[in-house]
C-alpha cells in the first residue's frame, strides 16, 4: 500500500483546508494534497482510486486545476463495482465537458454501461450522457438511449427521456427516431416519466417540425385530457405542492400546449376550455399557483386568439402588478412586454402602475419596467409619459441614470410633436444626466437646433440659462458653448423671443465669460475646449467689443501640451491678429446642417436606431417638413465629393461640424481633391507645419470656401500662390505662413493636380517633408521628394534613409543627394523616390520608414510610417 | 433549460457547481465571481431575479446558503423558485436538518441528489419520495459492496494467518 496516497481521509483534508487561515495556508495543503494523488496515479494504486477523486472533485471546486485526474474517471467508470462506477461518473461529470477529447474515450464504457444489467449502472450511465455528451457521442449511443425509452423500470425511461433531450440538442437531424417513442411517453401515469416525456416533446417540437406537426395531430387531445385530470386531482401526499398536485407537470404541459396551439387555430380551440379553468381556478396565494397562472398566460397570449381568454390573461397580469411580492410583480412586467405586440390597448390601461415600476428600489424591476414603458409610449402619451422620467431622472440611482437617459433621449427623437419641445427635452435631459448622453445624441440635438431657425434666440439663451446652474455636464457644455458661438448675438440683444421666455439680459462679456469658463474648467476635455475656442473665435467677430479679451483667452493656449489646442489656438490669434479683413467671412454662421445626411449617416452606423431617425427627407425625426438644404451643405461634408461616405457617424460629424480632428493619426480625408482654387492655397498653407494638422486646416479650407461661394470676399485668394513649392525650406512657425498671402500670383492650376507637401516623419531631432509630383499621363506614379531636415545642434554622419511599401506599391529609391546632414537646419539633404501604386484610386499611399545616421559617433536609429499621403496618390 | 447551478455561501465560496452547457475553467471562474458579486450585495426584500448576460439568473437564500440556478430568457422564473426549494427540502430529508457543513463534507452526495433531481438543465422527478427512494437504494449498493469488501479482507487476513500459524 502506498504511503504517501493512505494519508488522509476526504474529511480530514476538508478540515485541514477549512482551517486555513490565509490563501497561501490554503494553498499549501492543496499542494500537498495534489502532490500525494498524483504519486498514487502513478503508482497505479488502486484502493484508494475513489477516495483521491472525491478529494480531487473538492479541490477542483475550489478552483485548482485538476486535469491530472481526468483519466482517473475513467478507470473507475470501466471497474466493475457500482462504488466505483458512481463516484467515476461524479467526476467526470465534474471535471470534463463536451469539449474535452478524453471524454470520447469514455464511449465504450458508457456503451456497455448504458447495457448492464444493473438498473442503477444505468441510471448513472444515462445521467453522464445527459450532461455531457458531446455531438460525437450523441450520434454513437442514440440507438441506446432510444431503446431505453421503453425500459421497465420508470426511473430509466425517465433518464432517457431527458438524456434524449441533449441528444437531438446536439444533433438535429436524430430528431425523427424519437418522436415515436416521445409520442407514448404522453400516455404514462408515471409522474418523473410525463414530465420528461412532455419536455422531450417540446424540445422535438423546436427542432423538427414533422415532430411539430404530428404531436399537434396525434397528442393535443391526450395532453389536454391529462392536464385537466391533473388539475382536478384529489389531494396527493406525494406531488402536492401547496395545494396543487405537481405544479411542475402542470407547466409543462401548459408549455407543450402553447407550442402546439401557436399559429393553429384548430389545436388553439381544443385547449381554450382546460386554459380557461387553469386560468380562473388556480390559487393565487403561493408561490407554486403563480407559476402555473404565469404559464398559463403566456400560453393564452401566444396560441391563436380566442376574445374572452386574452381579457382574463391581462387581469391576471393586472393582479400580478399590484401584487405586493416583487417576485410577481417582476414577471408581470416580463408577460406585459410580450403582451404588447398582441395586446398593446390592453397594456396601456395599466400605464400609471407600470410607471411606478420604474421608479422601484429593485433593479432588476425598474429594467423590465423601462423597457416596458419604453414600448407603450406613442403619440398621444409621450408628453406625460416623458415629463414623468424626466423627473425622475433627477433622483435616480446613479448606475441607473445611463439606462433611463438612452431611452429617454430615443423616446424624445421618436415621437416628439413639435422642435421646441424636442429641444425643451433634450435640454432638461442634458442638465439632469449629460454625462450620459451618447454622442450621436447630442449631435442629433445640434442638428435640429441648426434646422429650427425661428428657435435659434430661445435655444442659446435656454442654454446660457441651463450652463448657469449645471457646468458638470459635459454634453450640456458642448451644445452650449456651439450654440454661443453660433448664435451669441442673439443671446445678447434678446432676438427671437418667444411668448413663453422670461426675458433676460446678457452683456457680451457674459456669454464670453461662459465660453472661457468651459474652456478653463480642467475636467473639460479636448472636444468641449475645441469647441470652445471655436465659440470664441465666432464671438470674436459677433461681439467686436471683447474681441481684445477673446484673443487673450485664446493666446493662452498657445502653450497648450495638446496639439491640437495649440496649433489651433495660434492659427486663430493669427486670423484675429493679422487678417480682420477675412475674419468676419470666415467665422460666419454655420450653414443650416443637413438632416438627411446626418439621420442617414447615423442609420449606417448604427443600425438600432434606424427606425427612429430614418425616413423619407420630408418625414424627419420630429416629423416636421424639412426646409430646402442649404447649396453649401454638401461642404460640410469632406467626404461626399470624391471618396466614399466613412461610415463612423460621430466622429465625422464633428470633425464636419467643427473642423476639429480627434484623432490626430489618422489619414487626412480633407486633403483628396485636388485643388481648383485659391481655397487649396490656404489648404497648402496650413498643412506645412505638422502632418496630423493638415486634416483640421482642411476643414478650415471647406468653411473658407464656403464662405467664399456665398458672399465671395475672398476673391483676392484666387490665384494666390501655392505654397507647396516653397515647403521644404518651410521651417518658420505657422503664423509667418499665414503671412504667405503675399501677391505673388502663380497660375498653377494649369501644371495639372499638385498635391500638398506634407512632413512625413518628425521627430525631435529630424524632420521629413516630401513634395510630391506625379508625370503627366502616369497617374499611378508618383515622384517624391524626401527633404531632410536636422532638427539637433549636432550634424549627422552616415545619414542614409531606407523605405519599404506593401506589396501593391512598387518603390524606386534615388541616392540622396548628400550623406551628411548639417546642424540645426542649415542644410537639408534631398532624395528623390518613385512610387508606382498598382492599386491606384482604391488605396492610399504608406510608407515604412528607417533612417539611420552617426551622431557625435554614436549610432542612432529612428524608424517610423507615413500614412498622411495625399489620398489621390 | 437550466445553464448552470450554483451553491454559493454568503462569504462567497462555492459549495456547488453543476454546469449544463459547455463553460470553460476560466469562464466559470468568472462567472462566479460576476455572479456572487451581484447576488450577494442584493439587499434581502428585492424579487429573487437578476438578469445576467441575456440569461437570468434565479436565486434563494436559505440559511447562509444562496441556491441560484441560470435559465434561458423565455423559461418560467417562479417555477424555477420551486424546483430551488424542491432540491431544498430533499436535501434537509437526507441529512435531517441540512445546513452547510453536510454539504461541504458530504458534497458528494449532495451532487449525487442534484442528479437524480435534474438531467441535462431540465427537472426529472417531481416526487421527493421517489428520490429519496432511489438514492438510499444506491446509498446501500455502496454500503453492501463495502461489507463485501472488508469481509473478503478479513476472510483473506484470516487464510494468511492461518497459513503462517
Amino acid at each position: 500500500m502506498n504511503p504517501f496516497s493512505s494519508g488522509t481521509r476526504l474529511r480530514d483534508m476538508i478540515r485541514a483546508i477549512r482551517a486555513c487561515k490565509t490563501a497561501a495556508e490554503e494553498r499549501a495543503v492543496v499542494r500537498k494534497e495534489c502532490a500525494a494523488i498524483r504519486a498514487a496515479i502513478n503508482e497505479n494504486d488502486q484502493d484508494y482510486r475513489h477516495r483521491n477523486l472525491a478529494k480531487l472533485m473538492f479541490i477542483h471546486m475550489l478552483g485548482y486545476p485538476t486535469h491530472f485526474g481526468q483519466m482517473e474517471c475513467l478507470k473507475l467508470i470501466a471497474s466493475p463495482g457500482f462504488p466505483e462506477k458512481r463516484i467515476g461518473y461524479l467526476g467526470l461529470m465534474l471535471l470534463l465537458d463536451e469539449r474535452q477529447e478524453v471524454l470520447m474515450l469514455v464511449t465504450n464504457s458508457l456503451k456497455q454501461d448504458l447495457n448492464h444489467s444493473n438498473q442503477y449502472i444505468v441510471g448513472l450511465a444515462l445521467c453522464a450522457l445527459g450532461n455531457i455528451c458531446s455531438a460525437e457521442m450523441a450520434r454513437d449511443l442514440a440507438p441506446e438511449v432510444e431503446r431505453l425509452l421503453q425500459f421497465r423500470d420508470p426511473n430509466i425511461r425517465k433518464k432517457a427521456a431527458l438524456c434524449s433531450i441533449r441528444i437531438i440538442k446536439k444533433v438535429p437531424d436524430l430528431a425523427e427516431n424519437f418522436i415515436n417513442p416521445a409520442a407514448s411517453l404522453l400516455k404514462e401515469k408515471h409522474h418523473g416519466v410525463l414530465i420528461t416525456g412532455v419536455q422531450l416533446c417540446t424540445d422535438l417540437c423546436k427542432v423538427s417540425s414533422e415532430a411539430l406537426e404530428y404531436f399537434r395531430k396525434k397528442c393535443t387531445d391526450g395532453l389536454v385530457k391529462t392536464l385537466r385530470d391533473i388539475a382536478n386531482s384529489p389531494y396527493a401526499p406525494e406531488y402536492d405542492i401547496a395545494g396543487i398536485t405537481d405544479p411542475f407537470l402542470h407547466i409543462r404541459l401548459l408549455r407543450l400546449l402553447r407550442v402546439l396551439g401557436q399559429g393553429d387555430a384548430d389545436a388553439s380551440d381544443s385547449m381554450n376550455d382546460i386554459l380557461a379553468q387553469v386560468a380562473t381556478k388556480t390559487e393565487s396565494n403561493k408561490n407554486a399557483g403563480n407559476a402555473i397562472l404565469y404559464e398559463c398566460v403566456e400560453t393564452i397570449m401566444s396560441i391563436e386568439d380566442n376574445g374572452g381568454l386574452r381579457v382574463l390573461a391581462i387581469n391576471i397580469l393586472g393582479r400580478f402588478l399590484s401584487n405586493r411580492d416583487n417576485n410577481i410583480r417582476y414577471v408581470a412586467l416580463n408577460m406585459l412586454t410580450k403582451a404588447m405586440t398582441v395586446e398593446a390597448q390592453a397594456v396601456q390601461r395599466h400605464r400609471a402602475t407600470i410607471l411606478e415600476c420604474v421608479k422601484d428600489s429593485d433593479a432588476s424591476i425598474r429594467k423590465r419596467a423601462l423597457e416596458l414603458v419604453y414600448l407603450l409610449v406613442n403619440e398621444t402619451n409621450v408628453k406625460p409619459l416623458t415629463k414623468e422620467l424626466i423627473d425622475y431622472l433627477e433622483v435616480s440611482d446613479q448606475d441607473f441614470k445611463g439606462d433611463l437617459t438612452a431611452k429617454i433621449c430615443s423616446i424624445v427623437e421618436r415621437f416628439s410633436p413639435e422642435k421646441i419641445w424636442y429641444i425643451d427635452q433634450m435640454l432638461k435631459v442634458l442638465s439632469e444626466a449629460g454625462n450620459f448622453v451618447k454622442d450621436d445624441v447630442w449631435h442629433a440635438l445640434i442638428v435640429v437646433i441648426s434646422n429650427a431657425s425661428d428657435l435659434h434666440g430661445y435655444t442659446v439663451r435656454a442654454l446660457y440659462r441651463a450652463l448657469q446652474t449645471s457646468t458638470e455636464q459635459e454634453t450640456l457644455v458642448r451644445v452650449a458653448v456651439w450654440c454661443i458661438g453660433e448664435y451669441g448675438d442673439m443671446l445678447v440683444n434678446n432676438v427671437g423671443m418667444l411668448d413663453i421666455e422670461d426675458p433676460i439680459t446678457v452683456t457680451e462679456s457674459d456669454a464670453v465669460d461662459a465660453v472661457e469658463v468651459a474652456i478653463k474648467r480642467h475636467t473639460s476635455d479636448l472636444t468641449t475646449k475645441s469647441m470652445a475656442l471655436i465659440a470664441l473665435l465666432k464671438l470674436s467677430s459677433r461681439f467686436p467689443s471683447c474681441s481684445e479679451r477673446i484673443r487673450e483667452i485664446i493666446v493662452q493656449n498657445k502653450g497648450s501640451l495638446v496639439l491640437e489646442l495649440q496649433q489651433r489656438s495660434i492659427e486663430f490669434n493669427s486670423i484675429l491678429q493679422k487678417h480682420q479683413n477675412i475674419r468676419s467671412a470666415l467665422v460666419e454662421r454655420m450653414p443650416v446642417l443637413d438632416e438627411a445626411t446626418f439621420s442617414g449617416r447615423r442609420a449606417g452606423s448604427l443600425p438600432a436606431a434606424a427606425s427612429t431617425s430614418t425616413g423619407t427627407p420630408h418625414k424627419l425625426p420630429n416629423g416636421i417638413a424639412k426646409p430646402a438644404a442649404a447649396p453649401i451643405a454638401d461642404l460640410l461634408d469632406l467626404s461626399s465629393d470624391d471618396a466614399p461616405a466613412p461610415s463612423s457617424s460621430g466622429a465625422d460629424f464633428l470633425q464636419d461640424l467643427l473642423g476639429v480632428d480627434l484623432s490626430p493619426a489618422s489619414a487626412p480625408a480633407g486633403t483628396s481633391q485636388p485643388p481648383k482654387a485659391g481655397t487649396d492655397v490656404l489648404l497648402d498653407l496650413l498643412s506645412i507645419g505638422t502632418s496630423p494638422p493638415a486634416q483640421s486646416s482642411s476643414s478650415m479650407s471647406d468653411i473658407l470656401s464656403s464662405s467664399q461661394d456665398n458672399k465671395a470676399p475672398l476673391a483676392n485668394l484666387n490665384g494666390l500662390t501655392s505654397l507647396s513649392s516653397l515647403s521644404p525650406t518651410a521651417t518658420s512657425p505657422m503664423m509667418d505662413l499665414l503671412d504667405g498671402f503675399g501677391p505673388s500670383p502663380q497660375k498653377h492650376e494649369e501644371n495639372g493636380p499638385t498635391y500638398p507637401s506634407v512632413v512625413a516623419y518628425e521627430s525631435s531631432s529630424l524632420r521629413m517633408t516630401f513634395n510630391f509630383s506625379k508625370q503627366p499621363g502616369n497617374p499611378q506614379t508618383t515622384l517624391i521628394q524626401a527633404t531632410f531636415t536636422n532638427l539637433s545642434p549636432n550634424a549627422y554622419n552616415d545619414f542614409l534613409f531606407q523605405a519599404a511599401v506593401p506589396k501593391f506599391l512598387q518603390l524606386h529609391l534615388d541616392p540622396a543627394s548628400s550623406n551628411t546632414l548639417p546642424a540645426s537646419g542649415n542644410g537639408s539633404i534631398t532624395q528623390n523616390l518613385k512610387v508606382t501604386n498598382s492599386q491606384h484610386g482604391k488605396k492610399s499611399l504608406v510608407m515604412r520608414i528607417r533612417i539611420a545616421y552617426k551622431m557625435n559617433n554614436k549610432d542612432v536609429l529612428e524608424e517610423g510610417q507615413v500614412n498622411n499621403f495625399p489620398r489621390d496618390l | 433549460m437550466i445553464q448552470f447551478v450554483l451553491l454559493i455561501s454568503r462569504q462567497g465560496k462555492v459549495r456547488l457547481t453543476k454546469w449544463y452547457s459547455p463553460y470553460s475553467q476560466k469562464e466559470r471562474t468568472k462567472v462566479i465571481r460576476e455572479l456572487s458579486g451581484v447576488i450577494l450585495t442584493r439587499g434581502p426584500k428585492l424579487c429573487n431575479f437578476v438578469e445576467w448576460r441575456g440569461y437570468k439568473v434565479v436565486y434563494k437564500r436559505y440559511a447562509s446558503l444562496y441556491f441560484c440556478m441560470c435559465i434561458d430568457q423565455d423559461d418560467n422564473e417562479l417555477e424555477i423558485l420551486e424546483i430551488i426549494h424542491h432540491f431544498v427540502e430533499i436535501l434537509d430529508r437526507y441529512f435531517g436538518s441540512v445546513c452547510e457543513l453536510d454539504l461541504i463534507f458530504n458534497f458528494h452526495k449532495a451532487y449525487y441528489i442534484l442528479d437524480e433531481l435534474l438531467i441535462a438543465g431540465e427537472l426529472q422527478e417531481s416526487s421527493k419520495k421517489t428520490v429519496a427512494r432511489l438514492i438510499a437504494a444506491q446509498d446501500s449498493l455502496v454500503e453492501t459492496a463495502k461489507e463485501q469488501a472488508s469481509s473478503i479482507s478479513n476472510i483473506i487476513a484470516q487464510a494468511t494467518k492461518f497459513e503462517r500459524s
